[in-house]
C-alpha cells in the first residue's frame, strides 16, 4: 500500500458474528451483544485478550426504546476487555460511524483488534403494541416540550421517520415519475432473498397485489415499505490489514468510506429533498476509490425504507438521478442472479431492522464466498454497503482480500 | 375527507432561538430571521446569519404565502383512533429554501397536490401559536370549535379541539 492511500485500506474486517435475530426474544441487549461479540472474535481467530478496540453506535441514551443496545461501558465490562481505544456516540456517517472510526483507529496505531457492534431490541421494546413515533404518543398529564430538530416537526404530528421519509418519496413520484409498483420491487426482492436466509424475519413469498394492497403507513409508503423491527445484534472485529493473511476465514478489505454531509444537516432543509446525504457520502466514496460503481458485484443497500434503496442506487452511481424506478423495473437486474444482486439476505425489510449492520454482516458473507443458498454467483470481489437516510448516511466499499 | 391535523399537538419550547418564530402569530403574522446586510432569511433560526455571518439579524414578517414541495398522508394511528392527517413541506415565497414541516388544513386529502400554493393559518395553543397553511385564496373551513377562528384564545389542553 502507497503512503497515500486512504487510511481505512489498512482495515480489515477480520471476522462477523450474529446473535439470535427474531421477534420479541424477551433477551436482554448486553446478552445478545455478548452472543453476537463472542462469534465474532472466534470468527476472526481470535481470543477476548487480543481485543483492544471497541466501537458501537449509537451510544447511550439514544432514541426509542430497544434502539441504542448496550453501552461501551457495559461491553467492555461485561467481557472484562483491556482497551487501548474505544468509541461510542450517535452523530457521524449513519451507523457506520462506529466501522468507520475502527479502521481509523486501526490504521493511526491506536488498536489492533477492534470489536465493533450494533445490537436492537426493539421488538421487544414495542411488546404487542405497535411502533412509536418519536416522542412518545401522549397520553395523560403535561406533555414535555421539545426543542433542536424535533420541534420542527413533532408539533404537525411528523413523529416518525416514516413521515419524513414519505415527503422524499412523494417529491420522487412528482419529479421522477416513481410508481409504487417500482417500490414495490424493492420490497419483493429483498423477500425473495429472505427465503433463503434462515435468520431472516418474513420468509413466506409476497407478491406485487399483496404489496399494493397492504395498508397505508403515511402516504405513498406503504406496510411492507417499512422495515421489520427485531432483536438482534451484530459484531465485526476490524483488524489491522497485516493480520488478514493469519485470519482462518478471508478477509474483507475496507477499500473506501463515503462520509460527507454538504449540505444542510437537517431532513426538511436539505438542498434536496430527493436524495439528501446519501448523495453526498456517495460521491465522497467514489473520491477515495479507484473502483467503479461497474466494478461492484454485490449491493447491501439501507432499506429502513424501501425507497431509501432507490435513493442509494443512485446516491452510489449505479444509475443515474431519476433512474431508479426504471433499474429495479421488473426485479431482475437486482436479483441474485442479476447483474446487481441487491440487499441479498433480505435487507431490513424481510430479514430485520439490525439498522444496518446486518447489510455490513452479509457484504462480508458473500465476499467469503459463505452465504449459502443465497450466494451470489461467480465469486464475488467488490460489494458496496450504505447506510442511513435523510441527512444521515455513510458507505463503503469492500474488497476480497488477497 | 377534510384535513385537520394531529390528534394530540406535541408543542415546541419558547424560550430559545425559535422562540419569536412559534410566537410570532399571536397577531397573525409569520416570520423568519432576516438579514438586514445581505437580505436573505434564516431559518431555523441561528445566532448570525448563515449566509454572510452578519450578526445583524432580527425577526421579519413575510407573507405567510407559500407552495408545496411535498406531502404525506398519515395513516398510521400513533394515536389509537386517529384519523389520517396530511403533513406537508411547504417552500416560502420570499425565499423558496426556506422550507417548513407543517400540516394543511381545510382541504380535502385527496385533492392536495405539489406545487400547490398555499398561505398560512395559525393554530393557537398556550402561548404557541402553530402555522399550519391552507389552500391560498380559501376562507377556513370550520375544522372545529376552535379552528373556525384562528385567532380565538385557547380554550382547552393541548390538542383539545372541540368536536369535527
Amino acid at each position: 500500500m502507497s503512503a497515500d492511500a486512504p487510511l481505512e485500506r489498512r482495515a480489515v474486517i477480520s471476522g462477523i458474528g450474529q446473535s439470535a435475530v427474531g421477534r420479541r426474544l424477551g433477551r436482554s441487549d448486553l446478552d445478545l451483544t455478548v452472543e453476537a461479540s463472542l462469534r465474532a472474535v472466534a470468527d476472526a481467530g481470535l481470543t477476548r485478550d487480543e481485543i483492544d478496540g471497541l466501537a458501537t453506535y449509537p451510544g447511550m441514551g439514544s432514541g426509542t426504546p430497544g434502539f441504542a443496545g448496550p453501552t461501551t461501558p457495559d461491553v467492555q465490562d461485561a467481557l472484562r476487555l483491556r482497551l487501548n481505544w474505544h468509541d461510542g456516540g450517535g452523530e457521524g456517517p449513519g451507523q457506520m460511524r462506529a466501522v468507520i472510526a475502527a479502521c481509523l483507529a486501526v490504521g493511526a496505531g491506536l488498536a489492533r483488534h477492534v470489536l465493533v457492534y450494533r445490537t436492537v431490541t426493539e421488538s421487544t421494546a414495542q411488546g404487542s403494541g405497535g411502533r412509536q413515533g418519536i416522542g412518545g404518543g401522549g397520553g395523560s398529564g403535561k406533555l414535555p416540550r421539545f426543542s433542536g430538530f424535533l420541534q420542527w416537526t413533532l408539533p404537525f404530528g411528523a413523529v416518525s421517520a416514516v413521515n419524513w421519509i414519505a415527503l422524499v418519496a412523494q417529491r420522487r413520484m412528482h419529479e421522477f415519475g416513481l410508481t409504487r409498483e417500482q417500490l414495490g420491487e424493492i420490497a419483493l426482492n429483498g423477500r425473495r432473498n429472505a427465503a433463503a436466509n434462515p435468520a431472516a424475519i418474513y420468509r413466506e413469498p409476497l407478491s406485487m397485489e399483496d404489496y399494493l394492497a397492504a395498508r397505508t403507513i403515511s402516504s405513498p409508503l406503504c406496510l411492507y415499505d417499512c422495515d421489520a423491527p427485531c432483536d438482534g445484534a451484530t459484531a465485526l472485529v476490524v483488524s489491522h490489514v497485516d493480520y488478514a493473511a493469519d485470519a482462518p476465514h478471508p478477509a474483507c478489505q475496507v477499500n473506501a468510506v463515503g462520509t460527507a454531509l454538504r449540505g444542510r444537516p437537517s431532513w426538511d432543509q436539505f438542498d434536496d429533498m430527493t436524495t439528501m446525504a446519501a448523495r453526498d457520502a456517495g460521491a465522497s466514496l467514489w473520491e477515495r476509490t479507484e473502483l467503479t460503481p461497474g466494478d461492484v458485484d454485490v449491493a447491501e443497500l439501507y432499506d429502513g425504507f424501501s425507497i431509501l434503496a432507490m435513493v442509494w442506487l443512485e446516491a452510489l452511481g449505479f444509475c443515474g438521478r431519476g433512474e431508479s424506478g426504471a433499474f429495479v423495473e421488473g426485479g431482475r437486474r437486482i436479483a441474485l442472479d442479476g447483474e446487481l444482486p441487491l440487499n441479498t439476505a433480505g435487507g431490513q425489510l424481510s430479514g430485520g431492522r439490525l439498522h444496518g449492520f446486518g447489510l455490513l454482516h452479509e457484504a462480508c458473507l458473500q465476499l467469503r464466498g459463505e452465504a449459502g443458498d443465497r450466494q451470489v454467483p461467480g465469486d464475488p470481489e467488490v460489494a458496496a454497503v450504505a447506510n442511513g437516510g435523510g441527512p444521515i448516511a455513510g458507505a463503503m466499499l469492500l474488497t476480497r482480500a488477497r | 375527507m377534510t384535513a385537520s391535523g394531529p390528534p394530540i399537538r406535541l408543542l415546541p419550547r419558547t424560550d430559545g432561538e425559535g422562540g419569536f418564530f412559534w410566537t410570532s402569530g399571536a397577531d397573525g403574522r409569520l416570520r423568519f430571521l432576516h438579514c438586514a446586510d445581505c437580505g436573505r432569511l434564516a431559518h431555523p433560526p441561528a445566532p448570525r446569519c448563515p449566509s454572510c455571518l452578519s450578526p445583524d439579524v432580527a425577526p421579519r414578517p413575510v407573507s405567510g404565502r407559500a407552495t408545496v414541495h411535498s406531502f404525506t398522508v398519515n395513516h398510521q394511528q400513533w394515536i389509537p383512533g386517529a384519523d389520517p392527517y396530511v403533513v406537508a413541506l411547504v417552500t416560502i415565497d420570499e425565499q423558496p429554501d426556506v422550507r417548513l414541516t407543517t400540516n394543511l388544513v381545510g382541504v380535502d386529502d385527496g385533492e392536495v397536490r405539489i406545487g400547490m400554493p398555499v398561505e398560512v393559518v395559525f393554530e393557537q395553543h398556550e402561548e404557541v401559536f402553530l402555522p399550519l397553511f391552507r389552500p391560498l385564496g380559501e376562507e377556513a373551513r370550520p375544522l372545529g370549535e376552535k379552528d373556525s377562528d384562528p385567532t380565538l384564545p385557547p380554550t382547552g389542553g393541548t390538542g383539545d379541539r372541540g368536536p369535527r
